[in-house]
């Protein structure tokens, strides 16, 4: 695997070059008095993507969207969907349809009433709006619930009666804020494929901003990942997972093992010293770096490889003993303490019920792992 | 919200009860005391203008503190004020002594039924305030009903005189006033973390002391709102007074009614109004600010 | 339930007997065939009688009435702007005086708010020639400006508990800013504005210090009547005519009760 496996991928819309993006913030930025909440943001989202704005809170994500819905005004720069302008168009009238976080169904209106409210104020003849609401709770599986009121529905019915009423309107982009936030655990795993399906069923682009990096990764056909409000990188979940463009990156989205060093030299492999570790380290690495530039470099848990015995030549390696563990029951952490005193993590999953040379507290060990499975960082 | 409503919109909506306040409201308090500084004299209006044109260019002030001159001059209005100082925290206190144990038991009581017990605090507001302190007068007179019955349980001998005295203006007021202390007591000790008093018995504090060290002054916001509620009104007012208390019973709405009913002294009202004013705006400017206070957080 | 539980719910007990004793009373002596308070006189109805022929009370009953409806509906139309105003404009000039504004009539004197109302009318028929003595809208515009403010507390809380995202989400799909105050907040805050109205409505029909000052000779609400016979002394034509209110207010407040609870558990809450 090299660093360029996603260009081998089949073409997207945002890769083939030739397709117009659906929405494009340009320089979009928003201010508080002196808070900076989202600062000149570039993005292009393209039609049919499930697009993430993920990030922890106060990162401007919220924001980001609100400003696509219209609730907030940018300060700076424009949106365009579908090539139109939308500075000064009020939420009214844009061709977008949000999902609240709190879903904000109409408590005075029955389900019905509810998805209803937006086909009527587009004027729609009865018979119309009837056929489109019984659509869209076939859609979302709630037939049978179209009389109750949202107090009567438990918290996943009333999740799907805000889709439904964002679907009713087939508006070009559906806007999701934290949609599934207030959904306990199991139920929110369940719901996301099935936001995913009827996603690609209806074809609409949707826009979802979260902070739970698993849901958007599950959801996702691409991530812009927010800090500070900035776009940090945008990819798919494997770009964003397996290739971070920053340590800030590297560190948000899952646990990372992270090194400073200095590079010696080498070309498509380069030699890097790592004060922390004892040998130095091998690293692919497509674009070349002078000698003695500093870099991180970044190795995920699930890549190291953890055992009492000496690895095999090739790979990277280092000695430690076992600090603490933390067992998960599918997999569990070893958190390694290395001769210099760095702790390190490796995960290993858990095969069998038993194993008898199970690792244990204070028990030597060697991690090691292969050169194109770390990555160097700059940034 | 700019790209909700217009400007335009929005100064409409607010520009009603914007500008019923300031022509109803507060012009009327500039006119008492424009009024409090006028000399009174008989005819309509009993008031001469501050300022007469005379000759067309000519300003001619008439600006006389006749009506505050008064105020200082006879210790009338003094002990008046004083009284009603006094009367208003009686009743403020015996509110809270009574407030107090009856919201906590109601924000203790299970959930189902403290809408009820809250409602039945409430109910009495919604029956007529004076025909309640009327009520009073069948039950505090001498052959009255408190008397019979202590009389019948042989308590005492002769009748006592409660109607007509302070005694029964504090009665009164406590008995008006009660569900305006109850009212944000409760609201506060409803709101408060049970766990906190858990905590507080886990780390071995007795009840009673837990109460002192944790819910007194949790249950602050309220005590203030409450005694606010009750205080300020109360330092004015003037059928309570007026129904229950005696001849002797001094208080400042009273000496208001009569200067403007009684003496036709219009001046010397405004005056006393004023003067009300002065000693009142400290507490009402408190209670605006916890008002605001607690708005704020709520919103 | 332990001592201490006990001492508190019988501390309550004692405030409901506090509270509610002078009206029993009140109800008991007004079947009181004798005029003595005091003195059991046997069970009667000819007070009811009396008081139906007293026109006097009859016609301050109706006026207070018409007074009463109309100051609730304009106090609630007002408050509830002054509400508006209060939750959703964050930032205008003179909101701070617009806030004390709001809230002062709330715990002034009425005494003073009687007497300044009294000199504004006074002197704007001095000076624009109305309003032409006091009347009924004179007593009116009074009331209106101390209950207004008893609206607005009420509609202000609902209305900042309510849901901002409901208005958002009404304007995402489509709906215009008054089609959205129209179709979604009003409904939500409906059960304020019904509370608020019926508050204003008790406090004008209560009220007696206000109207004292702005009613004239042909204009007297009933609480001046009731007023005026008090000061005289016990009259069991008064014991009566409570009797009337509570019942009446017991019934509404049923109605209300029940009406409310459906509207609560409609909106949850």
């Amino acid at each position: 695997m090299a660093d360029n496996a996603v260009k081998r991928n089949a073409p997207t819309p945002w890769t083939d070059g030739a397709s117009a993006p659906l929405i494009h913030f340009e320089g979009i930025s928003k201010r508080f008095g002196d808070f900076v909440a989202v600062d000149h943001v570039d993005l292009a989202i393209y039609p049919g993507e499930f697009f993430s704005l993920l990030g922890a809170s106060g990162c401007g994500k919220t924001t980001l969207l609100r400003m696509l819905a219209g609730f907030e005004t940018p300060t700076g720069g424009r949106i365009l969907i579908d090539g139109v302008d939308m500075t000064g168009i009020p939420p009214y009238e844009r061709p977008v349809n949000m999902m609240f976080q709190s879903y904000a169904l109409f408590p005075h209106m029955s389900v019905e009433d509810n998805i209803a409210f937006g086909l009527k104020q587009d004027g729609l003849a009865k018979a119309v709006i009837r056929d489109k609401v019984a659509r869209s709770l076939d859609l979302v599986q709630m037939s049978r619930f179209a009389g109750r009121k949202p107090h009567q529905l438990s918290g996943g019915q009333r999740q799907r009666v805000a889709l439904a009423r964002c679907l009713a309107k087939e508006p070009k982009v559906v806007l999701l804020d934290e949609p599934l936030a207030a959904l306990d655990k199991k139920l929110r795993e369940q719901t996301q494929l099935e936001l995913v399906n009827i996603q690609d069923r209806v074809g609409i682009t949707f826009v979802m901003v979260t902070h739970d990096q698993g849901e958007a990764m599950t959801m996702s056909s691409r991530i812009g990942l927010m800090n500070a409000g900035r776009i940090e990188q945008v990819g798919s979940p494997v770009e964003i997972y397996e290739y971070p463009g920053s340590r800030f990156v590297a560190d948000f989205i899952g646990a990372a093992n992270m090194f400073e060093g200095t590079v010696k030299g080498g070309g498509g492999r380069l030699a890097i010293a790592c004060p922390e570790l004892a040998h130095d380290l091998e690293v692919a690495h497509a674009d070349p770096l002078p000698a003695g530039s500093a870099v991180t470099v970044m190795v995920r848990p699930e890549k190291m490889m953890i055992s009492r015995d000496k690895p095999e030549a090739g790979l990277n390696w280092a000695e430690g003993v076992v600090a603490d563990i933390a067992y998960l029951g599918d997999v569990s952490i070893y958190h390694v303490r290395l001769t210099s005193g760095r702790k390190v993590q490796a995960l290993q999953t858990n095969l069998r019920h038993t194993e008898e040379q199970r690792l244990t507290w204070d028990d030597a060990v060697h991690l090691s792992w292969h050169p194109a499975n770390a990555l160097v960082l700059t940034r | 919200m700019k790209a909700v409503s217009g400007r335009a919109g929005r100064f409409l909506v607010g520009l009603a009860p914007y500008a019923w306040l300031v022509l109803f409201f507060l012009i009327p308090f500039l006119i008492v005391f424009k009024i409090s500084l006028s000399e009174a004299r008989m005819g309509i209006p009993p008031y001469m203008p501050l300022v007469e044109w005379a000759d067309g260019a000519v300003a001619q002030w008439h600006i006389s503190l006749a009506g505050y001159g008064a105020l200082f001059s006879d210790d009338l209005y003094a002990l008046a004020y004083l009284s009603s100082l006094r009367l208003a925290a009686i009743a403020t206190i015996g509110c809270l002594l009574l407030g107090y144990p009856a919201a906590y038991a109601i924000a203790r009581s299970p959930g189902h039924v403290r809408q009820p017990l809250l409602m039945l605090v409430a109910l009495p507001f919604w029956t007529s305030f004076l025909i309640r302190v009327y009520a009073w007068i069948g039950i505090l007179k001498n052959e009255g009903l408190l008397n019979m019955a202590l009389q019948a349980l042989g308590i005492i001998d002769e009748p006592l005189q409660i109607l007509e005295t302070d005694w029964a203006v504090s009665i009164g007021m406590i008995y008006s006033y009660l569900p305006f202390m109850i009212l944000p007591l409760y609201a506060t000790l409803e709101k408060m973390d049970l766990s906190l008093l858990e905590a507080a018995a886990d780390l071995g504090c007795k009840p009673f002391k837990a109460f002192l060290a944790v819910t007194l002054p949790l249950s602050m916001p309220g005590i203030i709102a409450g005694s606010m509620l009750v205080f300020i009104p109360a330092v004015g007012e003037f059928v309570i007074p007026d129904l229950l208390g005696g001849p002797d019973t001094l208080m400042i709405g009273k000496v208001l009614w009569a200067e403007f009913f009684d003496n036709r002294d219009w001046p010397a009202a405004s005056a006393v109004a004023v003067a009300m004013l002065v000693v009142l705006v400290v507490p009402i400017m408190a209670f605006q600010h916890f008002e605001t206070k607690r708005a704020e957080r709520e919103g | 339930m332990n001592n201490r539980a006990a001492a508190l719910y019988t501390a309550l007990a004692l405030v409901y007997a506090f509270l509610y004793l002078p009206i029993v009373l009140l109800v008991i002596y007004s079947f009181n065939a004798s005029r003595l308070v005091t003195v059991w006189g046997g069970f009667s109805t000819k007070w009811y009688g009396e008081l139906m022929h007293d026109h006097q009370v009859l016609d301050a009953a109706w006026l207070s009435i018409k007074i009463a409806l109309m100051n609730a509906t304009l106090a609630t139309l007002l408050g509830t702007l002054a509400a508006v105003v209060l939750v959703r404009f964050q930032r205008f000039p003179g909101r701070a005086l617009f806030t004390g504004m709001v809230s002062a009539p709330l715990v002034m004197p009425e005494i003073i708010t009687g007497l300044a109302l009294l000199l504004l009318f006074v002197g704007m028929e001095h000076l624009i020639g109305w309003p032409d003595g006091r009347s009924m809208t004179t007593i009116v515009i009074a009331h209106v400006t101390f209950s207004l403010s008893f609206v607005t507390v009420v509609v202000r809380s609902r209305l900042s508990q309510m849901d901002r995202s409901l208005e958002e989400a009404a304007m995402d799909l489509g709906a215009r800013p008054l089609t959205v105050f129209l179709r979604i907040t009003l409904p939500i805050i409906a059960p304020s504005l019904v509370a608020g109205w019926l508050l204003a409505f008790t406090l004008s029909v209560d009220d007696v210090v206000i109207s004292a000052f702005v009613s004239g000779p042909g204009s007297t609400p009933l609480p001046i009547v009731i007023f005026s016979k008090v000061r005289l002394g016990v009259s069991p034509e008064i014991n009566a005519l409570a009797t009337i209110v509570v019942a009446l207010v017991g019934v509404a407040i049923a109605i209300a009760g029940r009406v409310m609870m459906r509207n609560e558990r409609a909106s949850g809450g």
